[in-house]
């Protein structure tokens, strides 16, 4: 029997609302709200409180997935790397680094978005970075 | 008090009549809620004071029924202050636990957490540790009956225009439990719409907790919008103790009036 609480922050949006992500035998329960979070207070809004529900969603991707012939289909991560690099090589030579545009995002670490925002500038060459909120 | 609920705990573990205890525990700074078991450290057990008595409180009973669902046929101790017992009661009447698969081990609430939650009755009758506070009046139902009828009536509809539908209220709820929620049901709440539906959406989840309702407070606590759910709910459980005698919680062996057909019970 093993019960948990882990502490952690939402992914959903910037506030950074801290929870507990209840879990019974490996398998999450539940979201619980941090009372003693000095930036929740104990509160969240719609989003935190089902942050749970899609990590163990069906409809969750694992796998990465290619448009071939009009269908996806699983591919490898190489592969998809690969493609997702000769696409972008093949943009840039064509009609310039600033043809191309990166979208840095909430539901990732600060880390994680210095690393695009790093990858945007010195690999492309671009400085079109926006964020998913003002989609 | 905690040493002496530490030493309880730790018989009913090492006695093997509890499987485990549901309590709450000191982490990373935080307060969380906690399974104790057989050889667990009891050195982070908390009651869920930190910097106030009883500021750092969770619903313990719903982690209970969370576990107990897996576990059916084990028993389990759990922290209980005056409130949760009364959900104990009704968790017992409405079948989501079973009484002979649960050891309360109840703790009395201080007076000042008393005045704070206005409660009726801080402690539990099967208490383990602490000493009995007094009952308090029920000052801020009084006062939202002083206002006349139009200054009520805008203020509740300022209150619920504030709600942004996170469904807090519900989740934190230890008396929430059903699987089909009528604030899920797209014929009296809109689905994906705000503001809210004034008042369908408080008004039907306070006619379902009417004979429910423990008056524990965690609502108003976990709202983010500061809407003063406690006391709508307080003000629907005086409804119906005026009209049937009712308090939900309070007795071990009760019926709601609710789920009674026929005349009224006598007062
Ligand atoms: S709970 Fe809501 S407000 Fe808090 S971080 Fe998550 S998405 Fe943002
Ligand atoms: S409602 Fe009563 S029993 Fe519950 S925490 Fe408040 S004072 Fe204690
Ligand atoms: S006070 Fe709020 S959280 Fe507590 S039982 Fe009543 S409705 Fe549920
Ligand atoms: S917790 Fe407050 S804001 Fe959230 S749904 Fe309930 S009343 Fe509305």
């Amino acid at each position: 029997m093993d019960y948990r609480n882990t502490l952690t922050t939402c992914t959903y949006c910037g506030c950074g609302c801290n929870f507990f992500l209840e879990s019974l035998d490996g398998r999450l329960t539940g979201t619980i709200p941090c009372k003693t979070s000095p930036v929740n207070e104990g509160k969240l809004c719609i989003k935190g409180w089902n942050v749970h529900q899609f990590v163990q969603s069906e409809k969750r991707l694992t796998k990465p997935l290619l448009r071939k012939n009009g269908e996806l289909v699983e591919v490898s991560w190489d592969e998809a790397l690969n493609f997702v690099a000769s696409g972008l090589k093949a943009a840039k030579s064509a009609s310039g680094a600033d043809s191309i545009g990166f979208f840095a995002s909430a539901k990732v670490t600060n880390e994680e978005n210095y690393l695009m925002q790093k990858f945007a500038r010195a690999a492309v060459g671009t400085n079109n970075i926006d964020h998913c909120a003002r989609l | 008090m905690i040493d002496h609920i530490k030493k309880k705990i730790n018989e009913l573990l090492s006695g093997g009549s509890v499987k485990g205890v549901i309590a709450l525990a000191n982490a990373n700074g935080h307060v969380a809620p906690c399974l104790f078991q057989k050889g667990d450290d009891l050195e982070k057990l908390s009651l869920g004071d930190r910097e106030t008595a009883g500021d750092a409180r969770y619903p313990l009973n719903k982690v209970l029924i969370t576990i107990a669902r897996q576990y059916p046929d084990e028993v389990f101790g759990v922290l209980t202050r005056g409130c949760d017992e009364r959900g104990l009661h009704i968790l017992y009447r409405l079948n989501q636990l079973m009484p002979d698969k649960v050891v309360p081990i109840g703790i009395s609430c201080p007076q000042s957490l008393a005045i704070q939650c206005e409660c009726k009755k801080p402690w539990p009758d099967d208490m383990t540790a602490g000493e009995k506070s007094e009952a308090v009046a029920q000052k801020r139902v009084q006062d939202a009956e002083g206002k006349d009828l139009k200054e009520r009536f805008d203020y509740w509809a300022n209150q619920f225009l504030k709600c942004v539908k996170c469904y807090g209220c519900r989740d934190i709820c230890p008396m929430c439990f059903c699987k089909e929620c009528s604030l899920e049901c797209e014929d009296l709440v809109s689905k994906g719409d705000l503001p809210v539906d004034i008042p369908v959406f408080h008004l039907t989840r306070a006619m379902h907790m009417a004979d429910r309702c423990i008056d524990c407070g965690l609502c108003e606590e976990a709202c983010p919008s500061g809407i003063p759910l406690r006391l709508l709910y307080k003000k629907t459980a005086g409804i119906m103790n005026a009209e049937f005698g009712f308090t939900s919680g309070i007795d071990k062996n009760e019926t709601s009036p609710l789920s009674m057909m026929g005349p009224a019970p006598k007062k």
